[in-house]
C-alpha cells in the first residue's frame, strides 16, 4: 500500500469537486452545449463562464480555477485580480494583458500564446466585484499554502485566518505536518484551533481555548464569544470568560496606545501648520492671515511636482519639500516687501492686508488650477500601515508625518539658535533699535524671517497633501487652528508651539470618542478661549520687556 | 468739441444697445441658471452651469423653442445661501426668466423656495436630496431617498449579505434624513439596534483616524459589515485615504456612497478606493447610445477630452428636455400652463430608457450600483430591474408616512395628509 | 434741541442722516407711484436689496464704535449679528404655526422630520414678539458681556483679543452647524410667513421693513454719536490711544470697555434681526469668521472713527459685491482682496479720510 499522501488526496478531491460543479451547472441549464464538445479542462469551462455578464457564473468560474490549482489557473486568477483579464470582442477569447499598463503583449489566457497588440475598443474587461475579489484572495491563499516561499505561506495562513472557513481549516490541518517553519506552524495551529472551537469534541475544545489564550486576533475573540454563548457547561463558560477578559484587557491597553498615536498624529499636523506662524507671528508680531494660503501653495507644489515626474511619485514628493519651501518662501518675502513692511507697528492692520492677500492667492490658484480638488498620489512606501499585532497597527503616512514634524521642528530650532541669521532674528525681535545700532540690517532680517516662516508653511503643505484635499480652500481650514496653537503655546516660544500642538491633538482625540468630533473641537476651542483669559500670554509666556507691546 | 462727440457717440451706442436688448427680449425665451460659480460649492456647480449652457446651445441649434431662441441668464450666488434667494428674485422679477435650473445644496433650495413660490416660477433641481418636500413650483429631477439609499441597502443586504451597518454622514439635513429613513428601514427588516452605528462629522472633516478605527472595531465581529456613507464632498478624500491606510479594504467592509460621483473621483487618487461602491441613477460608464452621444457632445462643448459626466448632469438633461417638451405641449412658457403640461411628460434618459415626470414633481429613474475602478469610473454591479418612482414623502418616517403629494386637480397639493384629509404647507387655507 | 446740539459739529452726520431720510421717503414712493416698466420705477427686488444694505450699515456702525473709538478690533461681530438674526428667525418660525409642510402646530418642520417630539425649552417664548425682540438684544448682549468681562479683566488686548473673538465666532459656527443644537443645523431657519401679522411676501411689508431699517439705522447712528460725544466716549478714545495711561489716571478701563463692547454687540444683534426677515433665511454660515472679517473691511474702506464712514463703506462694498458677483464673478475675490490691501496701506483712514484731507487742501488753496 502506498503511504498516505495528503496532496494526492486533495487533488482527487478537487477533481471530484469539479465534476460536482460541472453537474450543477449542467442541471441548471446555464452552460452552452459548446462546453461538452470543446473543452476538456476546467480552464475552458471557466473561460466559458467568464463570458457571461452574470456574477453568479463568474463565482463558479473562480471556483473552477481554484480547484484546478494549475500554474495557468493561478495566473488567470492573478490577472483577474489586477483587472488584466479581458475577452476579445471578435471571438470571445479570454485574454490576459501584460502587467505593465499600456504594454501590448496580450496572451491567450488558456494556451498562453501571444495575441499581439489589442486595441482598447476591441476587448471587454471582465468586471469584478467585491465578492469575487475576496473569493480570489482566498483561492490564491489556498494555493499559496504550498508555496516554497516562507513569507508567502505565512501571508496565506494569515489571509485564511481573517476569513476562516471549514475548507481552509481542513487544508491547513493536512499541511501542518509538512510545515517546517515555527512561525507559520504557530499561525496554522491557531487556524486549526479556531476550527476546533466550533467542531471539536469537549477535550479538543478545551485544548483549543487554552491554546488561544492571550491571542488578540478578532477571529479568535469572535470564535470564543460564539462558543461562550452556545456552551451549556458552566465551568467551561467561566474558563472562556476568563480568556475573553484577558483579551479585553489587552485590547484596552492597545486602544489607549492607539489613541495616543492618533492624538500625536493630529498634533503633529497642527504643529506643522502652526510652526511657520510661530515665527511670523510669534517672533515678528505679524498677523499673517495668508499663512493658510502659503500652506496651500506648498500642497500645490507637490501636485505640480508629481505632474512633472509621473513615474517617480515618491521622489517627486521628496523633491517637493525643498521646492515648496522655496516657492512659499519667495511668495512670503514678496508679501513682506510689498505689503507688510509698510505696516510695522500696526499689527491689526497687517491682519486685514494679509487677509486680502489670502483672498487673492486663493482666487489665483482657482484660476490656474480650476476650483476642483487636485489629486496627489501617495507613494507606496507611505500607504498602508505598520502592523504591530492584530489589534494595533499604525498607519505609515501618519508615522512619517510625525517624524517629519519633529524633523522640521528640530531644523527650525537649530536655525534660530545656532546660525547667525537666527541670532539676528532674535536680536531684532527683542530690540529692533538696539539691533540696528549693532549693525544688523533689520530690513533684511525681517524679509528673511518672514521668508523662513512662509517656507516652513509651504513644507507643511507638502505633508498635508498626503492627508487631505489639495484645493483652493485647503488653507482656510487650518488658519484658525494654527493661530489657536500659537496663542495657546505662548507667542514667541517654539517649544510652546510644539507642546500646545501635541497637547491639543491628544486632548481632541481623547474627547472625540466620548463627545463626537464636532463637540470635541468646540470644547477645545472654548477651553482655549477660557485659558487665554486666565493666562493671556499662553502656556509658556515670553518674559521681559519684549513681551509687552 | 471732442468731449461732446464722445458723449453723443456714447449715447447713440447706449440707444443701440437698449434697442438690441429690447428686440432680443421680444424674440427669445430666457432661461435662468442659478449655480454657484465661486465659493465652496463652485467645485460642483460650475459643471452644471456649463451643462445647461450646452443643452440650451443644442436646443437653439435645433431651432429653439416655439420658434424663438433660448437665452441663458447666468448669475452667481457665490455659495452664499441668502444670496441664492436674492438672485432667484432677480432672475424671476427682473430678468423674467421662463424657468430656473439650479441649486445644489439643500439649504440653497430651501432659501430659494419661498421666492419661487411667491413669484410662481419654475425651478428644476438636479441633485439627489433628502425628500420631504414637494412644491408646486419645483421639479426634483435628482434622486429621492427611495431612488438611491433604499435600493443600495437592499443590494448590500440581499446580494452581499451585510448584517451590521455603519451609517456615516456629514452633519446636515440630507444625511440626517437619509439615515433616519435607513435606520427605520433596517429596523423594519429586523436589524437590531446594536448592529447599527450612526456617526456624524462636520463639513470638511479631515481627521478620520478615530472614526475609521471605530468602524474597524465595529466590523471585526465576524459578521459582514458595510458603511453607508452620506459624507459630503471634501471630507471624502481623507476618509477613503484613512480607510485604505488602516487596511480596511472594500472586501472586508465595503463603503457605499451617495455623494461620490465621477467628478469627485477625478480629484482623488482612486487606488485605495477600488471596489467601494456608489449608488446613482446614472454612471458615465453606462453603455447606451444616448449616453455616448451626450459624452461626446460634452467633451467637445467643454473642449476638454478628460472631463467626465455625472449624475446631476443627467438630471439637468432630463429636466431640461422635460421642460422643453412641456412648453411645446402647452404652446406657451406660462408657468401655470407648463406646470399642468409637464406631469406625465416622458423623455429619454441617458441609461437607455425613459424617465417620466410624476404628479408629485419627482421623476422615475433606474437605480444603479457601481464599484469604483482604478480609472476613476464606476463598473455597474447591480441595477434595479425597472424604473423606480421618486417618493416625495418617505414611508419610513413617522412624520411623513401619511403624507402624499399630487399636483393634479382636484387634489393639487404637495403635502396632503391622508389621515386628517388636510393640505398643509404651500396651499394652506 | 439735544439732537441738534449733538449734530452741530457733525457735518458728515448731518449729510448722512439727510440722505437717509431722503431715501426713506423716496424709495417707497418710487416703488409705489411710477408704473412698472417706467424708467423711474424702483422694483421691490431693489427695495429689499437696499434694505439689506442698510442692515449691514447698522452692523458696520456697531463695529466702528468698538474699533474706531475703543480700539477693539472685533473679528466676532458676525456672531452677534447672527445671534440677533437667530432670535428673530425663531420668532418667525413660531409664527408659521401649523402652516408648515407637516402641519404641526407647535414644532417647526425641521424638528418634525428629525423626529423631535417636543419643543426644546429655549424655543419657548419666541411665539411672542416682545420676547423675541428682547432676546434679539439680550442674546448677543449677554455673550458680549460675558466674553468682555473675562477678557478685559485679565487684560487680553490687541491682537490676542481679535484672535479670541475669531475663535468665539468659529466655535459658535461649529455649534450651530450641529443638528442636535435645535437650530435647524446647516439649513438654518427659513420659509418664514409673516411678521407681526404682516405677510412677508407682500410688497408693502417689504417697503415697511425698508423704512423701519432706515429708521433704526438713523437711531443707531444718533445713539452712537451721543455716546462718543459723551464723557464715556471721550474716555473710550483715551483708552484707545493709551490704555495704561487712562488706567493710571484712575479710569475704570474695564468698565468702559465692557459697556461699549456690549452695546456694540446689541446693536449688531438688532442689525441681524432686521436683516433676517428681508433675506428670508438665517443659517450658521453667518457665523463664519470670513464674514466678520468682511464687516471690518467695510469699516476700513469707509473710514473708521467717523461712524457715517463705516455706514458708507458698508453700502459701497456691498453694492460692489452685488454688481461684481453678477457681472464678473471671477474678478470679485481679486477685487475684494486688492481692496483690503490697498485700503490698509494707502488709506488708513478710509475714503472719508481721503475726502476730508482733499477738502481741507482745497480750502487752504482757496
Amino acid at each position: 500500500m502506498k503511504p498516505y499522501n495528503p496532496e494526492q488526496i486533495s487533488r482527487h478531491m478537487s477533481r471530484l469537486l469539479n465534476w460536482i460543479l460541472l453537474l450543477a451547472c449542467l442541471t441548471a441549464g446555464q452552460l452552452p452545449a459548446l462546453y461538452a464538445a470543446e473543452s476538456d479542462t476546467p480552464l475552458h469551462a471557466a473561460a466559458e463562464l467568464f463570458k457571461s455578464k452574470k456574477f453568479d457564473q463568474k463565482y463558479q468560474a473562480i471556483q473552477l480555477l481554484a480547484s484546478d490549482g494549475s500554474e495557468q489557473a493561478r495566473a488567470i486568477l492573478v490577472a483577474l485580480m489586477d483587472s488584466r483579464l479581458y475577452t476579445l470582442k471578435r471571438d470571445q477569447r479570454l485574454i490576459m494583458l501584460g502587467r505593465r499598463s499600456g504594454s501590448p503583449d496580450a496572451v491567450d489566457a488558456i494556451t498562453g500564446e501571444s495575441v499581439g497588440n489589442v486595441a482598447r475598443g476591441a476587448m471587454n474587461k471582465i468586471t469584478l466585484n467585491n465578492r469575487m475579489r475576496s473569493q480570489i484572495r482566498n483561492a490564491l491563499a489556498m494555493l499559496d499554502l504550498r508555496n516554497p516561499d516562507k513569507t508567502k505561506r505565512l501571508a496565506a495562513v494569515n489571509q485564511l485566518l481573517d476569513r476562516p472557513d471549514a475548507a481552509s481549516a481542513a487544508l491547513i490541518q493536512s499541511l501542518l505536518e509538512q510545515e517546517s517553519d515555527g512561525q507559520i506552524r504557530e499561525a496554522m495551529e491557531i487556524v486549526i484551533a479556531l476550527g476546533k472551537l466550533s467542531s471539536g469534541d469537549k477535550t479538543e475544545r478545551l485544548a483549543a481555548v487554552e491554546l488561544l489564550d492571550g491571542n488578540i486576533h478578532p477571529a479568535v475573540r469572535n470564535g470564543l464569544l460564539k462558543l461562550q454563548q452556545s456552551t451549556s457547561d458552566e465551568a467551561f463558560a467561566a474558563e472562556i470568560k476568563q480568556v475573553l477578559d484577558n483579551i479585553k484587557a489587552t485590547l484596552q491597553l492597545y486602544s489607549l496606545v492607539e489613541n495616543i498615536f492618533f492624538g500625536l498624529s493630529l498634533g503633529s499636523v497642527l504643529v506643522l501648520a502652526a510652526i511657520g506662524l510661530a515665527i511670523t507671528f510669534g517672533v515678528m508680531g505679524v498677523i499673517n492671515m495668508a499663512h493658510g494660503e502659503l500652506i496651500m501653495l506648498g500642497a500645490y507644489a507637490t501636485y505640480v511636482m508629481q505632474l512633472l515626474m509621473p513615474e517617480h511619485i515618491g521622489a517627486a514628493l521628496l523633491l517637493s519639500i525643498p521646492v515648496a519651501f522655496v516657492i512659499s518662501g519667495l511668495v512670503g518675502i514678496g508679501i513682506e516687501r510689498g505689503v507688510i513692511r509698510f505696516l510695522y507697528g500696526r499689527s491689526l492692520e497687517t491682519l486685514l492686508a494679509t487677509f486680502g492677500i489670502s483672498l487673492i492667492l486663493q482666487q489665483t490658484v482657482r484660476s490656474i488650477f480650476s476650483p476642483l480638488n487636485r489629486s496627489v498620489e501617495a507613494p507606496s512606501w507611505m500607504s498602508g500601515s505598520w502592523e504591530i499585532n492584530s489589534a494595533l497597527s499604525l498607519t505609515l503616512n501618519r508615522l512619517y508625518i510625525i517624524a517629519f514634524c519633529l524633523l522640521v521642528f528640530a531644523a527650525l530650532f537649530l536655525v534660530l539658535k545656532k546660525t547667525s541669521l537666527g541670532l539676528q532674528v532674535r536680536a531684532v525681535s527683542q530690540n529692533r533699535a538696539m539691533a540696528r545700532a549693532m549693525g544688523v540690517r533689520s530690513e533684511w532680517v525681517d524679509a528673511m524671517t518672514f521668508g523662513l516662516g512662509s517656507g516652513i508653511a509651504g513644507v507643511a503643505g507638502v505633508a498635508l497633501s498626503q492627508l487631505t484635499n489639495v484645493g483652493p480652500n485647503l488653507g482656510q481650514s487650518y488658519i484658525i487652528d494654527s493661530f489657536m496653537v500659537v496663542v495657546f503655546g505662548g507667542v514667541g516660544n517654539l517649544w510652546g508651539t510644539l507642546v500646545s500642538g501635541m497637547g491639543l491633538g491628544i486632548a481632541n482625540k481623547f474627547l472625540e470618542p466620548w463627545s463626537g468630533a464636532v463637540l470635541a473641537k468646540i470644547l477645545v476651542l472654548v477651553f482655549i478661549i477660557l485659558f487665554i483669559q486666565k493666562r493671556p500670554r499662553g502656556l509658556f509666556p515670553q518674559k521681559g520687556r519684549a513681551a509687552e507691546g | 468739441m471732442k468731449t461732446s462727440y464722445l458723449k453723443s457717440s456714447l449715447v447713440s451706442m447706449a440707444i443701440a444697445l437698449a434697442g438690441m436688448s429690447g428686440a432680443q427680449a421680444a424674440e427669445t425665451i430666457k432661461v435662468g441658471i442659478l449655480h454657484s460659480l465661486s465659493g465652496t460649492m463652485a467645485i460642483s456647480e460650475t459643471t452644471l452651469k456649463d451643462t445647461m449652457l450646452m443643452l440650451i446651445d443644442e436646443q437653439n441649434k435645433k431651432g429653439g423653442l416655439l420658434g424663438m431662441q433660448l437665452e441663458p441668464v447666468v448669475v452667481d450666488p457665490a455659495s452664499n445661501w441668502p444670496l441664492f434667494a436674492e438672485k432667484a428674485r432677480e432672475l424671476l422679477s427682473q430678468e423674467k426668466v421662463a424657468a430656473i435650473f439650479g441649486n445644489w445644496t439643500s439649504v440653497s433650495r430651501k432659501s430659494v423656495l419661498p421666492v419661487v413660490e411667491e413669484l410662481n416660477g419654475l425651478l428644476f433641481y438636479p441633485v439627489q436630496y433628502e425628500g420631504e418636500e414637494s412644491s408646486k413650483n419645483v421639479f426634483y429631477t435628482g434622486a429621492a431617498p427611495n431612488q438611491q439609499a433604499i435600493p443600495a441597502v437592499d443590494y448590500l443586504m440581499n446580494d452581499i449579505g451585510v448584517k451590521r451597518w455603519v451609517l456615516a454622514g456629514t452633519d446636515y439635513v440630507y444625511p440626517r434624513t437619509t439615515n433616519k429613513i435607513l435606520e427605520a428601514y433596517l429596523k423594519a427588516k429586523g436589524v437590531a439596534d446594536k448592529d447599527i452605528m450612526i456617526n456624524y462629522t462636520p463639513f470638511g472633516h479631515s481627521d478620520w483616524q478615530s472614526i475609521v478605527s471605530e468602524i474597524k472595531k465595529f466590523g471585526s465581529t465576524g459578521v459582514k459589515t458595510a458603511v453607508v456613507s452620506t459624507i459630503n464632498g471634501d471630507a471624502n478624500v481623507p476618509f477613503y485615504k484613512e480607510l485604505g491606510n488602516q487596511g480596511l479594504s472594500a472586501e472586508d467592509i465595503p463603503v457605499v456612497a451617495f455623494s461620490v460621483g465621477e467628478e469627485e473621483l477625478s480629484g482623488i487618487d482612486t487606488k485605495p478606493l477600488v471596489g467601494h461602491l456608489a449608488a446613482w441613477n446614472y454612471f458615465m460608464s453606462v453603455d447606451a447610445e444616448a449616453n455616448s452621444g451626450f459624452i461626446d457632445a460634452w467633451k467637445s462643448f467643454i473642449k476638454n477630452d478628460k472631463r467626465v459626466t455625472n449624475d446631476p448632469m443627467e438630471a439637468h438633461y432630463i429636466g431640461f428636455n422635460m421642460w422643453v417638451k412641456a412648453v411645446e405641449k402647452a404652446g406657451t412658457t406660462d408657468s401655470d400652463a407648463v406646470q399642468q403640461a409637464i406631469i406625465g411628460v416622458s423623455v429619454p434618459n441617458l441609461t437607455g430608457g425613459y424617465s417620466a415626470m410624476l404628479p408629485n414633481h419627482h421623476v422615475t429613474k433606474p437605480v444603479l450600483i457601481g464599484e469604483i475602478q482604478e480609472n476613476g469610473q464606476f463598473e455597474v454591479v447591480w441595477q434595479t430591474s425597472g424604473l423606480v418612482a421618486g417618493d416625495a414623502w418617505s414611508d419610513f418616517l413617522p412624520g411623513s408616512k401619511d403624507i402624499i403629494a399630487d399636483w393634479r386637480a382636484p387634489l393639487a397639493c404637495g403635502n396632503y395628509n391622508v389621515k386628517t384629509a388636510k393640505c398643509s404647507g404651500q396651499n394652506y387655507e | 434741541m439735544g439732537l441738534l446740539n449733538l449734530l452741530k459739529q457733525d457735518r458728515g452726520g448731518q449729510l448722512f442722516l439727510g440722505l437717509l431720510a431722503l431715501a426713506a421717503v423716496l424709495v417707497p414712493l418710487l416703488n409705489l407711484l411710477p408704473p412698472e416698466g417706467h424708467a423711474l420705477h424702483l422694483s421691490t427686488y431693489t427695495v429689499t436689496l437696499l434694505g439689506k444694505y442698510l442692515a449691514f450699515a447698522l452692523l458696520a456702525i456697531a463695529v466702528d464704535l468698538a474699533w474706531g473709538y475703543l480700539g477693539i478690533l472685533s473679528l466676532g461681530h458676525g456672531a452677534f449679528f447672527a445671534l440677533g438674526g437667530y432670535a428673530m428667525g425663531m420668532y418667525l418660525m413660531r409664527q408659521i404655526g401649523d402652516r408648515g409642510v407637516y402641519g404641526d402646530p407647535l414644532l417647526p418642520d425641521f424638528m418634525v422630520f428629525l423626529n423631535w417630539d417636543a419643543l426644546p425649552w429655549f424655543w419657548y417664548g419666541f411665539d411672542m414678539f416682545w420676547f423675541a425682540a428682547l432676546m434679539v438684544m439680550l442674546a448677543p448682549g449677554l455673550l458680549a458681556f460675558l466674553f468682555g468681562w473675562l477678557a478685559f479683566r485679565s487684560r487680553v488686548t490687541g491682537v490676542y483679543l481679535s484672535i479670541m473673538t475669531q475663535a468665539l465666532t468659529y466655535a459658535l459656527m461649529l455649534a450651530f452647524f450641529r443638528n442636535e443644537m435645535g437650530f435647524g443645523g446647516n439649513n438654518g431657519l427659513t420659509d418664514f410667513k409673516e411678521l407681526l401679522g404682516f405677510d412677508l411676501q407682500a410688497d408693502s411689508t417689504r417697503i415697511g421693513l425698508f423704512v423701519v431699517t432706515a429708521l433704526m439705522l438713523a437711531l443707531g447712528y444718533i445713539v452712537c454719536r451721543a455716546i462718543v460725544q459723551s464723557r464715556l466716549g471721550r474716555v473710550a478714545v483715551a483708552i484707545r490711544d493709551a490704555e495704561d495711561r487712562a488706567r493710571f489716571v484712575g479710569y475704570r478701563v474695564e468698565h468702559v470697555k465692557l459697556a461699549i463692547f456690549t452695546f456694540s454687540a446689541v446693536l449688531a444683534g438688532i442689525a441681524g434681526a432686521l436683516y433676517v426677515p428681508q433675506v428670508g433665511i438665517i443659517n450658521p454660515g453667518e457665523f463664519s469668521p470670513l464674514n466678520s472679517i468682511e464687516i471690518v473691511i467695510w469699516v476700513a474702506v469707509g473710514g473708521r472713527g467717523t461712524l457715517y464712514g463705516a455706514a458708507a463703506g458698508a453700502l459701497m462694498v456691498n453694492y460692489g459685491k452685488t454688481y461684481l458677483t453678477g457681472a464678473l464673478p471671477e474678478v470679485w475675490l481679486f477685487a475684494l482682496g486688492a481692496l483690503f490691501v490697498l485700503v490698509t496701506i494707502l488709506l488708513p483712514r478710509g475714503l472719508i479720510g481721503l475726502m476730508k484731507t482733499r477738502s481741507k487742501k482745497g480750502g487752504a488753496a482757496a
